[in-house]
């Protein structure tokens, strides 16, 4: 992935990045148990973060937006060293932070902290807001009670959690969820941080709420010149705060660039289709029929090429084509076609999960008493039906081998790199450049 | 598929009607009056959406038709569905009812199907248990071709929970809330779990119900956009009562109660141009506010209306509202209409 330039937000930028990122993996080993037997020992790794690279300057807030899976949370904890990471490097203030011990990371979390998506679970049941908030101060080695209450104080007014002598003493269950995630934000900032990652701050929040919550983030923003890493699945919060936005999928960013370019002309289809689902709340208009078929697929066996080509519309003949789209075909076919044919189509096939591993050569097995010839013919049939499925495009050649049908995909699909288009840059073989 | 018809052929086309209904739970503090008064229909095949905020009610009222609230809880009122009153059938009939004529679609689908049981044994443990005499290969057959209305492969019949995608899990159990064909299904919040395209294709589904399936459905949800998606009516609620009831495109566009309105306007979406919320928070259902409910957080409160609960009024536009806004007028003691005097909302007193 190429290097990211920073983009001008909103906010005043400062010669040298705040905080940026070049080429961050994140990837967790699966081990043990079902799964080592599963994929085997050597394989078993779940890319949650797979080439990352973003800059952000003093005052920019970058949206990373992303469905679950997509890695998005995991990129925020790794930005603040919660998890560590593969490979890349993470720089804040210019200064390399990636191999920092837990010593050497723990001065620097005074500069750049977390909001958590739970209040309900971020904050102690046990602990009164007066001990919730100030316990970062003692952390770091804050003694004097009478410091910790001043800096309390200071900070519940600045969430707006007054008067504050109401809520010094107050424990999580006496209050609302609005009011616990503003004493989970007053905990956040009472170090004085010029970074916050918020992983999800509104989305347990009742709608009546959530709009008081992204207001006290803009004002946080504009009075204490925050710089903020906002994770989130809406786009439609993420258009209201944040300068830049990174979509994720399945640990890449797939398109990046200011807010405004992208919520006006998104040009990866995976954010025009994310953007094209949210319902209005409005019955005159309706939310197009012809999303994205499927759901994100397993991180630990990506497709090849592009990641999003199973589900794109627009995909074509180099986006990755192989032989689990050709299950997906088959079955997207027989859910068409449940009543007549599938009763007699079914018996030709054999176990057709053989198919389900990445490969660009398809063996597809005929069923007890069947011939490739007739998985052929069965092919040919479902491709004259709907000539224009693009699975097609990638498809080479045919072939009967006798007891199974041999299916070759087009060798030259390409995994593409984020390219420069505009303003934004996007991860997307429609934006090739010409050779 | 062959539509089930009951003993008693519906009156009308009036599936589900509901009547004053109550439901109060005992807490040490006192009793939480978690739905105070709810009356509404469903007709054959219509999609009613209940929208409101957590604390509202809606999803004790959704439990509360079906039948499925706890001992402990009270109920009064009435909760006919065809012609037979829920809240005082024996519980042998009302268990009965459920799966045939009454289903239920939860929010959390990897929790409510087992993980021993293959896809397949959950269907046939439905079918049997409501149909005997189909056999096995009939049961297949009804099983599959629900499934694949909802986009399940016929080849992953015999998968175990595990082995789907969350949204695939939540297909999967919206066809065995509907394998039955029941004339009524409450769906709680079937979407929230899910992410933003799975949710549309979830929409979809829920949307193509009523053409396929000819069923009636209560969807419960706190996403107005999600209402205006898939619902005929709305039903907005507050506090354990319904605010406002009636054609969701008049009520969207000429919301009657102020409660409606603020609800709209603080929804973030994509055509939100400034943020917008409304202060205060829902009150607490043991001690709720005299009058309307809504009245201390309501900017367009008058004197009457922390005096006494307004009455359910129906519109020009055929919206049922109980609000004092729209009379009526020969209720409102003089000077009624005045607006009321209230001391500041502060952060202290919201959600």
């Amino acid at each position: 992935m190429s290097q990211t330039k920073p983009e001008p937000g909103a906010a005043t930028l400062d010669a040298e990045p705040l905080l940026s990122v070049e080429d961050l993996h994140v990837h967790f080993a699966l081990r043990g148990g079902v799964l080592s037997r599963f994929f085997g020992s050597d394989q078993g790794s779940v890319k949650a973060v797979d080439g990352v690279s973003f800059a952000l300057s003093r005052g920019e807030v970058l949206g990373v937006v992303g469905e679950s899976g997509s890695g998005k949370t995991t990129l925020g904890r790794a930005i603040l060293r919660s998890v560590p990471a593969t490979s890349g490097r993470i720089r804040f203030e210019g200064r390399d932070i990636t191999d920092l011990s837990e010593a050497q990371v723990r001065p620097l979390r005074r500069r750049m902290q977390m909001v958590f998506q739970d209040p309900n679970a971020a904050l102690n049941p046990a602990m009164d807001l007066l001990a919730a908030v100030g316990h970062p101060l003692r952390i770091h080695g804050e003694k004097d009670p009478e410091k910790i209450r001043a800096a309390v104080v200071q900070a519940l007014e600045r969430v707006g959690l007054v008067p504050t002598d109401q809520f010094l003493h107050k424990y999580p269950s006496d209050l609302s969820g609005g009011q616990k995630q503003r004493a989970v934000i007053a905990r956040a900032i009472i170090l004085g941080p010029d970074l916050l990652v918020a992983d999800e701050p509104v989305s347990m929040l009742d709608m009546s709420v959530r709009a008081k919550i992204l207001e006290l983030m803009l004002d946080l923003k504009r009075d204490l010149g925050l710089t903020f890493v906002y994770v989130t699945h809406d786009l439609a919060t993420a258009k209201f705060f944040c300068d830049t936005i990174a979509i994720m999928y399945l640990g890449r960013i797939v398109e990046y660039g200011p807010a405004e370019d992208i919520y006006a002309d998104p040009k990866h289809p995976y954010t025009q289709s994310l953007l094209k689902a949210i319902p209005e709340p409005d019955p005159t208009k309706s939310v197009p029929r012809d999303l994205p078929r499927g759901e994100i697929p397993d991180a630990a066996r990506p497709p090849l090429g592009c990641s999003f080509h199973p589900r794109c519309s627009k995909a074509f003949e180099i986006c990755g084509w192989e032989s689990r789209d050709l299950r997906d075909l088959l079955e997207r076919h027989w859910v068409a076609h449940r009543d007549e044919q599938f009763e007699q189509q079914r018996g030709i096939v054999g176990d057709i999960a053989l198919l389900d591993q990445p490969g660009l050569t398809a063996h597809v097995p005929a069923g007890a008493g069947h011939t490739g010839q007739e998985i052929v013919a069965l092919l040919d049939s479902i491709r004259a039906e709907n000539p224009h499925e693009p699975t097609w495009s990638g498809v080479r050649s045919i072939q009967d081998e006798g007891s199974s049908t041999r299916v070759d995909f087009r060798e030259d699909c390409v995994d593409p790199p984020l390219y420069d288009v505009g303003a934004q840059q996007v991860a997307c073989l429609l934006f090739r450049p010409e050779k | 598929m062959t539509l089930i018809d009951g003993e008693l052929p519906p009156p009308s086309d009036t599936v589900l009607s509901v009547r004053d209904l109550k439901v109060w739970y005992g807490t040490a503090r006192g009793a939480v009056r978690a739905v105070d008064g709810v009356t509404f229909d469903l007709r054959r095949g219509e999609t009613l959406g209940l929208v409101g905020e957590s604390g509202s009610g809606k999803s004790t009222l959704g439990r509360g038709v079906l039948g499925l609230l706890p001992d402990a809880a009270k109920v009064t009122g009435e909760v006919s569905f065809r012609g037979r009153d829920i809240v005082t059938m024996r519980k042998r009939d009302l268990r009965s009812l459920r799966g045939p004529e009454l289903g239920l679609i939860f929010q959390e689908p990897m929790t409510r199907l087992n993980p021993l049981m293959r896809i397949s044994d959950h269907f046939f443990e439905t079918i049997h248990t409501h149909e005997r005499g189909l056999s096995k290969d009939q049961m297949r057959r009804r099983a599959v071709d629900t499934l694949g209305a909802m986009g399940i492969p016929p080849t992953r019949f015999n998968n175990y929970p595990h082995e789907f995608s969350g949204g695939m899990r939540q297909r999967i159990m919206i066809a065995l809330a509907l394998v039955l064909n029941p004339a009524f299904v409450v769906a709680d919040e079937p979407t929230t779990a899910l992410d933003v395209l799975v949710e549309a294709q979830i929409i979809q589904i829920l949307a193509d119900i009523k053409r396929n399936f000819d069923t009636s459905i209560l969807l419960i949800t706190h996403n107005l956009g999600i209402i205006a998606e898939a619902c005929e009516r709305v039903a907005v609620m507050y506090a354990g009562r319904i605010a406002e009831q009636g054609d969701a495109r008049a009520v969207f566009a000429h919301p009657a109660h102020p409660y409606t309105r603020e609800l709209l306007a603080s929804t973030i979406s994509l055509s939100t141009t400034e943020l917008h919320y409304i202060p205060g928070s829902p009150p607490d259902l043991i001690d709720p506010p005299s009058g309307c409910r809504f009245h201390p957080r309501c900017p367009d409160a008058m004197r009457v209306c922390p005096t006494r609960q307004p009455p359910t009024v129906t519109t020009e536009l055929n919206q049922q509202v109980d609000c004092w806004l729209h009379g009526p007028d020969d209720l409102i003691p003089a000077g009624g209409r005045e607006p009321l005097q209230r001391e500041a909302i502060g952060v202290a007193d919201e959600a």
